[in-house]
């Protein structure tokens, strides 16, 4: 009895970014209820504060960080949630292929299920919130590295808590905080942007921290997840 | 670990009848709730057995798979593959294993043979036969059907198909008959004698009686204990 297996990181890392995004696309609520989310919040603030451009434009870029990092958290849940209740999650970790390929393709899946339309609605969103006109450029860029932060980090939370029946608040505590700094950072970068000085220094720490979460916290996602099946 | 698995096929052709040691257990303990499930368990399975895991519900036959399989952490003692402990060669030990549990790992949102392409590909099996092997469960005519809309004994189908393409010699089913019909039950026992005479071994739990003679069946029954 030879056990015929044909291992490859890229087949197993497709293999998982197929699934999941066929997945989503069969059961669009996954898609569309954060990005409504999301849009509900930002447009609620004009009418809430008033039309009154200097206000807005001074909050939009915590409006629509805040908005971002709570729609995530969102529908973090669905991330490993369906998988440990149907025993999906059981066979992945029984695969011989290394757990952190798969858990690495089932985050970047979420983050273009997720986190992708984000960042193709917000600058229309910022329009309604008068954001500088100088702005748009640190918005997309904060966006485009800051989100997949907020997947990767999260990920690691749902994988801690996913053996546990109600986690929900749970999830939030534990992964709130590690947003604190790519929040700060990222409407800093905005801020700045929008006084037209340079913002390169709060980007390099987003990169940063992007770059750290995206090689550590596979690694720690695939070890709580073998906690939370023990 | 191509060398591993070759020695293991190279030994299994050469002599059929020799009985390879392929997992064994030393003094395993395993706590649940404060209560002790079983205490100091060993056992060893060999090339060809068939061992049936009995004992009453809460006795610990799911807690035992899990821990053989590696999934569990056991309170005490260690599993060993080909005499390697499982937690250090895990890679290794996956290849070789096939497990499936109680629940079927079946996804509501893809058709049955999306489901089991995936199933098999993940496990590093060849995922182009699919439909075939689909077939061989009677689920002709589903294959396009998504898994929703299909009955709790055809999930048990989708994840039991994988045992028709399955080149893993080590075979842990946690309650492989749930939702199964008689016809589908006897099919699985053949399929497992047949498994167990190339060379593999079948462990399994199931509260019904096999209709595999006494001798070729091994025994493990669990007390349930109140302490």
């Amino acid at each position: 009895m030879t056990p015929d297996h044909n291992l490859s990181y890229k087949a197993a890392f497709n293999l998982i970014i197929k699934r999941d995004l066929t997945i989503a696309f069969r059961h669009r609520d996954d898609i569309i209820n954060p990005l409504l989310f999301f849009i509900i919040v930002v447009t609620l603030f004009p009418l809430g504060i008033g039309p009154e451009s200097t206000t807005l434009s001074r909050i939009a870029p915590g409006i629509i960080w805040v908005a971002a990092l709570l729609s995530t958290l969102l529908s973090l849940d669905r991330l490993f949630k369906s998988d440990h209740d149907d025993g999906s999650l059981e066979q992945m970790l029984l695969s011989p292929h290394p757990v952190f390929i798969l858990v690495l393709a089932k985050i970047i899946a979420h983050w273009l299920v997720t986190g992708l339309p984000l960042i193709f609605i917000a600058p229309l969103l910022a329009v309604l919130l008068h954001l500088n006109e100088n702005s748009y450029g640190a918005l997309m860029l904060t966006l485009l590295l800051g989100t997949p932060i907020l997947s990767l980090l999260g990920a690691i939370g749902v994988a801690l808590t996913v053996g546990i029946k109600k986690g929900g608040v749970l999830l939030s505590l534990l992964v709130l905080p590690l947003y604190i700094p790519v929040l700060i950072f990222a409407t800093s970068a905005i801020d700045t942007a929008a006084m037209n000085l340079p913002y390169s220094g709060q980007l390099a720490i987003i990169a940063a921290l992007f770059f750290g979460s995206l090689t550590l916290a596979p690694f720690a996602v695939s070890s709580a997840l073998k906690v939370s099946t023990n | 670990m191509i060398l591993l698995a070759n020695s293991l096929n190279i030994q299994c052709s050469d002599k059929p009848t020799s009985k390879q040691l392929l997992l064994s257990a030393n003094a395993l303990t395993c706590i649940r709730e404060d209560r002790i499930l079983f205490e100091e368990l060993d056992l060893s399975v060999h090339s060809g057995d068939i061992v049936q895991v009995e004992g009453p519900n809460g006795s610990g036959k799911t807690s035992l798979l899990r821990i053989l399989a590696g999934l569990s952490q056991p309170y005490d003692g260690s599993v060993l593959f080909q005499e390697q402990s499982i937690s250090e060669h895990t890679d290794t030990f996956h290849q070789n294993l096939l497990y499936l549990g109680h629940l079927p790992g079946v996804k509501g949102e893809m058709t049955a043979q999306e489901n089991l392409e995936f199933n098999l590909a993940l496990h590093g099996n060849d995922a182009a036969t699919a439909e075939k092997t689909l077939e061989k469960v009677n689920l002709l005519g589903f294959e396009d059907a998504l898994a929703s809309h299909l009955s709790a004994g055809q999930h048990r189908r989708i994840s039991l198909a994988r045992l028709w393409q399955s080149s893993a010699p080590i075979w842990i089913l946690d309650e492989p008959f749930t939702a199964i019909d008689k016809r589908g039950v006897s099919e699985l026992e053949q399929l497992f004698l047949a498994h167990a005479e190339r060379g593999g071994c079948v462990i399994l739990t199931t509260h019904q009686d096999l209709s595999f003679p006494e001798d070729r069946v091994k025994k493990i029954t669990l007390d349930y204990r109140f302490y």
